[in-house]
């Protein structure tokens, strides 16, 4: 479903992607985890277009989409969820919500976003930025559920959430999977990553430095761990 | 007491002419993040142009309160696409220097033309005489003014708050860089909002020609006081403009009738006032602070 090849980034004269090639399937969860600044955020904002300097080929459904500006990608069916949660604090949780235009085969009704999220429903008139941490992420989920969007990027969705939220995120991302959904993930915590993950790549100092299949990761959960520094 | 109504009510006029200058000033930069320092010279070309179509076409009041914004708000879009556009990229120092240009370019070519004098304009016949309101008597046409800017204000916060476009004009003001990422091409709204922040400008001038010396200079004059509006409110807060826009109104017109004695502090006293709200709130009173890039 996305390709990418020998994908380079840099910020000003700095090189921070260096020939990155990867593929995702349909229906795939992917995970990248790596250090801090190994480029992991890097890569997915070049995918959806939001870091201008930048080379190579990046390809949905064999189409190539390197060119195209961020908001053609999420028409095409490319969801961003970023490390912000992107919150619009000037508008509602509801606008927020239907902000994005609903795009490809199957988004989810509004009333199917409250059922699965009933804290959203009854905030629906608040301001976003209201919302807690734990909340905000959800939204950020359920935002690009809605929209319909086929290949999900979302940027450590579980940063500083409690257990219980952890689990929740992952319930919803092995969900959108039953759908069909595909999802490419940066991710640092590795059991999650490995609670919903088919496979993974490692990245360090902007390459690609290894493919894993979720196995060999659980496998190796413990050497992986103390490389990441965790 | 009547004197106070009337000085607040002469306020609240002014205020209207700064609300709705500063009310443009505010979706511009909102979604542009362009200062715009010509805002003051359309001003002064609605003025002039509805005082140009009435004497040399005779054209009334009422159709130059139609043309002139629309006229005004196209020229404004092509500009944006002319010129203001190039301005995204480049250092703040250039947006000042293009608009700053541009309101001597439009200010002298109508000086050329038409000379420094100011040119009167008959009140429309509707709206001469004054209104009765018991305790004072007000000219009709300030009642028209503040009805009509008070009109026009809501509908745009209306626009804003109630409707799609409004909503992807208000998540484009806050995240910029971040929208697009939802499916929204917030570079088609870009032109249509300068060309609006533009006709609203117009729109002032209009109602300003009645009532104020049309010249080349009307603007100048005025856009000073609607950035210290602008600021007092918060940069790119539409409704701190708006409030701020007749807050200052009020301040003025008080200022004015009761430190008349002390001339220095009833000139200054926006500027006065503008320093204080930027030591208590530096980004205004209804600004947000700006996240760091």
């Amino acid at each position: 479903m996305l390709r990418i090849d020998n994908l380079s980034a840099w910020y000003g004269e700095a090189q921070v992607l260096r020939d990155v090639s990867l593929d995702v399937a349909a229906g795939e969860v992917v995970t990248l985890v790596g250090r801090n600044g190994a480029g992991k955020s890097t890569l997915l904002r070049c995918v959806m277009g939001l870091h201008p300097g930048q080379r190579g080929t990046v390809e949905l459904d064999g189409r190539d989409i390197g060119r195209l500006p961020a908001y053609r990608r999420a028409r095409l069916g490319l969801g961003w969820v970023p490390d912000d949660r992107g919150s619009y604090a000037t508008l509602s949780v509801a606008e927020n919500l239907t902000l994005p235009p609903t795009v490809g085969p199957d988004p989810w009704p509004l009333e199917r976003v409250y059922e699965a999220f009933p804290a959203l429903h009854q905030r629906r008139d608040s301001a976003a930025t209201t919302l807690s941490g734990g909340e905000q992420q959800m939204l950020a989920l359920a935002r690009v559920l809605r929209m319909g969007a086929r290949l999900l990027l979302c940027d450590e969705p579980t940063e500083g959430l409690s257990p219980l939220l952890v689990r929740q995120v992952g319930d919803l991302l092995h969900e959108a999977k039953r759908h069909g959904v595909t999802v490419l993930l940066v991710e640092q915590n590795l059991h999650f990553a490995t609670g919903v993950a088919d496979r993974h790549y490692l990245l360090a100092e902007g390459r690609v430095v290894e493919a894993m299949e979720n196995s060999e990761v659980r496998s190796r959960e413990r050497e992986l761990l103390s490389y990441l520094g965790i | 007491m009547t004197g106070f109504l009337q000085n607040t009510f002469n306020g609240l006029v002014s205020g209207a002419f700064y609300a709705l200058l500063a009310l443009g000033l505010a979706v511009i930069f909102g979604m542009l993040r362009v200062v715009n320092f010509a805002h003051g010279a359309f001003y002064m070309l609605g003025a002039f142009g509805a005082y140009v179509l009435l004497s040399e076409a005779g054209v009334p009041f009422w159709a130059a309160l139609v043309i002139m914004p629309l006229g005004l708000g196209l020229l404004g879009m092509a500009l944006e696409r002319a010129v203001v556009h190039r301005l995204t990229r480049l250092d703040p120092l250039y947006n000042f220097l293009l608009t700053f240009g541009l309101t001597l370019i439009l200010q002298d070519l109508v000086k050329s033309r038409y000379g420094v004098q100011s040119s009167p304009y008959a009140t429309p016949s509707a709206l001469s005489g004054s209104v009765d309101f018991g305790l004072f008597d007000f000219p009709t046409y300030r009642v028209f003014i503040l009805g009509f800017a008070v009109l026009v204000c809501v509908a745009v916060w209306w626009t804003l708050t109630r409707t799609r476009v409004g909503m992807v004009v208000r998540a484009a003001t806050e995240r910029p860089e971040l929208t697009p990422a939802f499916g929204i091409n917030v570079g088609r709204w870009v032109t249509p909002v300068f060309g609006f922040g533009i006709a609203l400008a117009g729109l002032a001038g209009v109602l300003a020609a009645p009532m104020r010396a049309v010249n080349p200079l009307m603007g100048a004059d005025l856009i000073i006081v609607v950035f210290a509006v602008v600021v007092i409110g918060g940069l790119g807060s539409i409704f701190g403009s708006v409030a701020a826009g007749f807050g200052i109104g009020l301040v003025q017109a008080w200022g004015e009738a009761y430190l008349s004695s002390f001339p220095i502090v009833s000139q200054t006293i926006v500027f006065v006032v503008m320093a204080v709200v930027l030591l208590w709130r530096p980004a205004g009173l209804f600004g947000r602070e700006e996240a760091p890039a």
